[in-house]
């Protein structure tokens, strides 16, 4: 049993933090909220030099061949710093889903591009039902010739508004389960009939409505095989769902870091604040709650690199680090008192983030009634 | 990052299993309730003895089996799944034994180990008084110097098996005059000394597990002090390497809850069982999940002990964090239960031999023995994240 990083993971943490500590301060998160793009393309191709977005991928499609655990140290990194921008997306969501089903002349194409830092790539999986489920994808896609019609309309689909290319999960066949008959379409963001609509989120991340009419989508650009598609999604859900806890566990830590210091420095009552036992015992239950976090998604997030079987820990862990991480900001935001409430300070940062993480692939309701399937109630 | 057993590992505790599925049956645990008792047994003291694992992380000179953290760790983890009885030994094997091994002169280490080892002498602890709980430090038990003895004067409360211990290890204060840390003295007493009574307290269970130790003017040979004469408060604090990750809650927390969600799918409610009721599946697949972070707060301090570090605000935050698991626990399960839960074992409608309502009375007591919930907030903000002391 080992509960710690290995060397080089330490040290792709620590090169992670030093990078994203002098590339990406809280002004510049602040900036790139109210961004229309919502990233920096300077930054991108920086991140793109340093391995940074085909860290899982192999080799020979210019990827860093590491493993998805490596990933989930950068991942933390990325959520203390708020890392703005398409890199979850294209990297998690999209490399995955290429990775698990394209062709090798897709993954040539896709994935070598992606490392390169010349490709932004999302997935558009939830629609105004907001549900992660396969009943809930209406999105319909029609043959026609050589090419199938996509309708329907996406919602809370991130970076679509910079993405190259979006992979709609639409429905091909209605199935004997709503599993079956759902298929994986690489559509060019560009195709006549896409809207995209930019939504204004809280955090300022780019989350996007995408109607999709009468789109021409090619044969050719079906990922993996038609009406096989949702098992490919559980599979990239499931890396998301922990990539996400470790974004937050980043954030919930970055979180505590700072009120501590606060507590330490901000003088009232002739004394720091931080010397009296209500803020004591809220900086105690903060670290009880990162850590607690840490280690539940370390768990699941090893298990998922491993390749073992891990329903019950991935949504154990999603339950626990939503509420866990909102608990953290609230304290926080509780320590630092006014100047905690204005725009300029960063609590604001870390209390959005987690209020729109917490439902982000599953909130905590949905994935508790995962763990009870899972324990046969 | 590895979360997984080695094959011995998991060998080891499919042994230990096997020993406590027979060993801690239902039937054991149901004879021991009807003595009013919870948690102790000599008699299982000394099968675990008999079993080399009593003193299973002591190293092997002073009758140890030497066993590695993580064997302690899952050794520890399936007594507290089993609910075994440790009240026998706990105090000798975890407390002052430890102590002896680390401060005892070869004299005292050749006396008193090896009853403790061979499961033969019950401890008690005489640390708390009535003015001094979490304060402990302000202790007022007096120890006086005559001639070749100690005598010591005094009131301890809260003592787990006063009434029933063959020996006491005790914290008296030498030197009143010391600041109050530095006038303490460690002491092993003989409980049948004379000027020792002992008066269990009725807890508000009905049990007697604790209770008050009256010393009147009570004879201690000067050989009986643990370590230097007003150096006591340190040598009490001596914890050594052993096994400190508090698996025991969240493993006895695992064991209830498939308890109660075995009594949840048998349980039917307006036609249909209590399992699909939306309001119980959330309130024990939320316990599940804080069960499971429990865990692996336990399992993080025991690694970092194999490691060989010394976990500090770690251990006090898996402290915290089982004993307050256990009381929401006891607290869904009696919500669980509903009209139920408060009937006592022996109705024949009292499901689950009353366990949860025993469990959510005992509970209370967990968040404040062995340090309160407050004290290990202390600790963590003192010792984990350096906030000032004034």
């Amino acid at each position: 049993m080992d509960l710690g990083f290995s060397e080089e993971q330490e040290m792709l943490r620590t090169t992670a933090r030093d990078f994203l500590t002098n590339e990406c301060p809280s002004e510049l998160v602040k900036q790139l909220a109210a961004d229309e793009k919502g990233y920096s393309p300077e930054m991108w191709k920086k991140m793109a030099e340093l391995g940074w977005m085909g860290l899982t991928f192999p080799e020979e499609y210019d990827g860093m061949g590491m493993t998805f655990l490596d990933l989930v140290v950068l991942l933390e990194e990325a959520g203390r710093a708020c890392l703005p921008g398409p890199y979850f997306s294209t990297v998690v969501l999209a490399g995955y889903t290429i990775m698990e089903a394209a062709s090798e002349e897709q993954k040539k194409e896709l994935l070598t591009k992606i490392a390169n830092g010349d490709l932004i790539v999302t997935l558009a999986v939830t629609e105004p039902s907001a549900r992660y489920e396969p009943d809930a994808i209406t999105v319909k896609a029609s043959p026609d010739k050589d090419d199938y019609v996509i309708n329907g309309t996406k919602l809370f689909v991130p970076d679509a508004n910079v993405a190259d290319y979006i992979i709609c999960v639409a429905r091909t066949k209605d199935g004997a389960s709503p599993e079956e008959g759902l298929t994986l379409f690489l559509v060019d963001a560009k195709s006549p009939g896409i809207s995209t609509t930019l939504l204004k989120t809280i955090a300022g991340d780019k989350q996007c409505e995408v109607i999709f009419e009468d789109v021409r989508v090619p044969k050719g650009n079906i990922i993996g095989k038609l009406d096989k598609g949702w098992p490919v999604v559980e599979k990239v859900l499931e890396k998301a769902t922990v990539g996400l806890c470790a974004q937050m566990v980043g954030g919930a830590q970055k979180t505590l870091d700072m009120s501590v210091e606060y507590a330490k420095e901000r003088v009232q009552f002739g004394r720091p604040i931080g010397s009296f036992q209500a803020i004591q015992h809220y900086c105690a239950n903060m670290v009880t709650d990162v850590d607690g976090s840490k280690y539940i998604t370390y768990e699941a997030a090893w298990k998922v690199s491993e390749g073992l079987t891990a329903t019950m820990e991935v949504s154990m862990a999603k339950a626990w680090v939503s509420e866990a991480y909102r608990r953290v900001t609230l304290l926080g935001h509780q320590i630092h008192g006014a100047i905690g409430f204005c725009e300029d300070h960063d609590m604001p940062l870390y209390f959005k983030r987690a209020k729109g993480s917490e439902p982000t692939f599953g909130d905590a309701d949905f994935h508790r009634e995962m763990v009870a399937k899972q324990l046969g109630l | 990052m590895d979360f997984s057993f080695t094959t011995e590992e998991k060998d080891f505790r499919a042994q230990v299993r096997a020993f406590l599925d027979r060993e801690v049956s239902d039937e054991f645990l149901s004879d021991l309730e009807e003595q009013d008792e919870v948690d102790f047994s000599r008699e299982f003291t000394r099968k675990l003895a008999q079993k080399g694992w009593l003193a299973m992380a002591w190293p092997k000179e002073y009758g140890g089996g030497g066993a590695t953290t993580m064997e302690q760790l899952i050794f520890n983890e399936e007594m507290g799944y089993h609910h075994a009885p440790t009240g026998g030994h706990r105090q000798g094997i975890s407390l002052i034994g430890p102590c002896l091994i680390a401060h005892g002169t070869e004299e005292q280490k050749r006396k008193y180990l090896p009853p403790i080892t061979a499961g033969e002498v019950v401890w008690c602890q005489g640390f708390s008084e009535p003015n001094a709980g979490s304060d402990l430090a302000s202790l007022q038990c007096q120890a006086v110097e005559d001639g070749d003895d100690i005598v010591i004067t005094g009131q301890k409360v809260w003592t787990t098996n006063g009434h029933r211990a063959d020996w006491c290890h005790l914290l008296a204060r030498t030197d009143p005059n010391a600041p109050k840390h530095k006038g303490i003295s460690y002491f092993l007493v003989d409980m049948k000394s004379p000027g020792i009574t002992a008066r269990p307290l009725l807890n508000m269970l009905a049990s007697r597990d604790f209770g008050e130790v009256f010393f009147d003017e009570v004879r201690v040979p000067k050989g009986n002090i643990l370590g230097e004469k007003n150096r006591g408060w340190y040598v009490s604090q001596t914890t050594l390497n052993f096994e400190r990750s508090g698996i025991a809650w969240p493993a006895s927390a695992k064991r209830d809850l498939e308890l109660l969600i075995e009594y949840a799918k048998e349980t039917k409610k307006n036609g249909e069982s209590l399992a699909q009721d939306p309001l119980v599946r959330h309130k024990l697949t939320e316990m599940a999940v804080e069960i499971e972070v429990a865990r692996m707060i336990s399992y993080r301090v025991a690694w970092m002990q194999s490691r060989g570090q010394i976990p500090i605000y770690e251990a006090s935050m898996s402290e915290l964090f089982g004993s307050e698991l256990l009381k929401r626990l006891g607290d869904v399960g009696m919500q669980i239960l509903g009209l139920f839960g408060p009937l006592e074992r022996g109705s024949r409608w009292a499901p689950l031999r009353g366990r949860i309502a025993r469990d959510y009375q005992f509970s209370l007591g967990l968040t404040i023995a062995r340090g309160t919930s407050e004290i290990q907030k202390n600790i963590i903000a003192w010792r984990g994240l350096e906030l000032p002391r004034v």
